[in-house]
């Protein structure tokens, strides 16, 4: 039992992680119906950037809660100026070619930020100062650490404020609306353009945070650590039902969760296998996902 | 005019402010401090880059380089005209005798590029039936490379089947795994199928990564006979000789003939009934399957056909490398290839070759910048997709078609 609520603890915030990163391949998805294959390297620029910035301000001497906060929002910040970048150069141009050379487009781009990581940050690992946050509470044998409680209270901040942002205000409504329809969008005044340039931004900041969490929860980051989440979040905005916010966040935590559980009963070797399977076997079953509307034949 | 110059230059400058707040981060804040140097240095030399470029562009835009241009169109012209009286025959034919003169001319390193142009070529082609023709986007290709790689190897090593006997299991073994990855995903079209394809990719490679009584795991089989062939000995009376390819410029050739056959299979299958429903299917799927095209049939045979040659490539490549390793099979190598095909030109066999040798050889002339080597890759196909979406040697489209009728 102790071991299963520790698996539990350790999926929802794995989980979590992921739902983060669906967000925002959900939101790019449902606005121009591309998979941004950038996404990934999105999240591991965050995972760089978080322990460049968080290191240069602990160095300053300042306290590591401050550090944490203000080095979270300028890697966010800083994520999302790499993406409006990336659309501006990769995507904008080829709004109106085929999907194809969109989508070789966005995996060229991924494979340049990749390796510009590579070049700038080097091939090894790069260490997180988790001395920062060690610790946690004891549940009996259930050990919660500090960075999971944290990890899961700023997802859950996070995704509330994307919830009031996409749903309670007016830029959350424009962007709902250009992602209906964009020629009516832009007829009732909408600039889609910036709205598609806000929405790049607002994933690759979530992403960036999450890179950041996965820093601090695995000790280290790599230049390639983007890939493998990338596609499992990927699973997770699917089976949540592409272009659905809530579907991406039930989508992610599930498939955290699977992966958790299915390392430690089942095989921790194809721990990675499992989401390829779900995503898979969604696609086959139910397109839709399991909270999506119905998609014309176009987008599957 | 104006307000376009104006426009241009403009956005350039914010673009170039743009790319220093992003290298800064990267380069200058160090727990030491923040430091300037480097990233003015790295970010001054692009700018002065795309400062050439942007001039290069606006003389262009103002029509300085018309003379210029126009004879050079004549120029392109005449040597057009020239080339088009040679009778194709002939070209093929000259081109086969350099392809097999070629080891005479070059060491053993000139040898092993041409191996891994060559198995490249072969990869390339098989993929351009799926992507090219039939229009699937599969990230996930390398993986049929791995299944033919393994069916060798362990054929080899377990059974000591020799390479000619392995190499149709190799294809056979291949074509049924692109069935099996085909089937669940005959249903998606586009960027789901992209993904899909990835993941078997992944899980192929996961597989052969983790199944340590099959495959040794990441530690890799070794022991991997060669090729033999039966050649003509002379030294007493003509008899058939049996022996074992051991230098590269052999295993030259036997890749040569795979590619040829390669080039030849998918040629004939190009310009087949098969190849013109594969175009159908491409350009428009529900308005192939109302003319009749059995999409599910023809969509698996794509992935079928195009995975047989991908097995040749694996199976000479286990044999070339006499060892075999999950390490070379990853994604990367799916992006290679796919960038291959989108390089040289999507359906288009001669651009595909073209590709293979852009992406294979050029690596090897510039050994000095080789860390460079896959950032430029990324870059490169980016800016094809935004300056070239055809490819550097499009395909030819066989027939009218109606809009260039009137």
């Amino acid at each position: 039992m102790d071991y299963f609520l520790q698996q539990l603890v350790n999926g929802i915030t794995l989980g979590g992680v992921y739902a983060l990163i669906a967000l925002g391949y959900t939101m790019v998805y449902g606005i121009i119906q591309l998979i941004n294959f950038a996404h990934g390297e999105f999240f591991a620029a965050g995972g760089y950037m978080g322990v460049i910035i968080i290191s240069y301000l602990s160095a300053q001497g300042m306290s590591p809660v401050l550090c944490i906060a203000l080095g979270l929002g300028l890697t966010m910040g800083y994520c999302a100026l790499l993406a409006m970048a990336v659309e501006k150069v990769a995507y904008k141009p080829l709004r109106s070619s085929s999907r194809l050379s969109v989508l070789l487009s966005a995996l060229g781009m991924s494979i340049f930020l990749q390796n510009g990581l590579m070049l700038t940050q080097g091939v090894y690992d790069k260490a997180y100062p988790t001395e920062m946050t060690a610790g946690g509470f004891h549940f009996g044998n259930v050990v919660v650490s500090y960075m999971q409680i944290y990890i899961v209270l700023i997802t859950a901040a996070l995704l509330i404020c994307l919830n009031l942002l996409v749903f309670k205000t007016r830029i959350g409504k424009a962007m709902r609306a250009t992602a209906q329809d964009k020629v009516m969008s832009a007829l009732v005044g909408i600039n889609s353009n910036k709205i598609i340039s806000l929405t790049f931004a607002i994933g690759a900041g979530l992403a960036a945070a999450a890179g950041i969490m996965v820093g601090f929860y695995y000790g280290s980051v790599n230049y390639s650590m983007g890939f493998v989440p990338g596609i499992k979040a990927f699973a997770a905005a699917v089976l949540g039902g592409i272009g659905n916010i809530t579907g991406a966040m039930v989508g992610g935590l599930i498939i955290g969760m699977v992966e958790i559980f299915a390392a430690g009963y089942l095989s921790s070797e194809y721990k990675d296998v499992f989401a390829f399977i779900i995503l898979i076997a969604v696609l086959y079953f139910r397109p839709t996902g399991i909270m999506g509307e119905n998609v014309d034949d176009t987008r599957v | 005019m104006i307000h376009e110059f104006k426009k241009r230059w403009v956005s350039f400058g914010i673009g170039l402010i743009w790319l220093f707040v992003i290298l800064w981060p990267l380069l200058g804040i160090k727990p030491e401090g923040l430091e300037f140097g480097t990233t003015f240095a790295l970010w001054g030399r692009l700018a002065v880059a795309a400062l050439c470029i942007m001039i290069v562009y606006e003389l262009n835009v103002r029509g300085v380089f018309d003379g210029a241009k126009k004879a050079g169109s004549a120029i392109t012209g005449s040597t057009r005209k020239a080339y088009a009286a040679i009778p194709q025959w002939l070209l093929l034919l000259i081109l086969l005798a350099l392809a097999l003169v070629f080891p005479s001319m070059t060491g053993r390193y000139g040898h092993d590029v041409a191996c891994n142009v060559l198995i490249y070529v072969c990869l390339g082609l098989g993929l351009n039936i799926v992507v090219g023709l039939a229009g699937l986007l599969d990230l996930g290709y390398i993986a049929f490379y791995g299944v033919g790689a393994y069916t060798y190897a362990l054929l080899s090593i377990h059974y000591q089947l020799s390479f000619w006997m392995s190499l149709p299991i190799a294809g056979c073994l291949a074509a049924i795994a692109g069935c099996i990855i085909g089937y669940p995903t005959l249903r998606m079209r586009g960027d789901y199928l992209a993904i899909v394809t990835l993941g078997f990719g992944e899980i192929v490679r996961l597989i052969l990564n983790n199944w340590m009584e099959l495959t040794n795991g990441p530690n890799g089989l070794s022991g991997i006979k060669r090729p033999g062939v039966y050649w003509l000995d002379m030294t007493n009376g003509w008899t058939l000789e049996h022996f074992w390819v051991k230098k590269v410029w052999m295993y030259y050739y036997v890749i040569l003939f795979i590619a040829i056959c390669t080039i030849i299979a998918v040629y004939r299958l190009n310009y087949s009934r098969i190849g013109r429903a594969w175009e159908a299917i491409r350009e428009d799927e529900t308005a192939a399957e109302l003319m009749g095209v059995n999409t599910f049939l023809l969509k698996l045979l794509a992935y079928a056909s195009g995975a047989v040659f991908a097995g040749f490539a694996g199976a000479f490549f286990a044999s070339r490398m006499r060892f075999v390793s999950p390490e070379s099979f990853t994604f990367l190598e799916s992006a290679m290839v796919l960038a291959m095909v989108v390089l040289g030109g999507m359906g288009s066999i001669p651009g595909v070759i073209l590709g293979a040798l852009a992406l294979i050889a050029l690596p090897e002339v510039f050994r000095e910048f080789d860390l460079y080597r896959m950032l430029v890759f990324g870059g490169v196909m980016t800016v094809m997709m935004l300056v070239r979406p055809k490819g550097l040697w499009p395909a030819k489209r066989v027939g009218r078609r109606s809009e260039e009728m009137d």
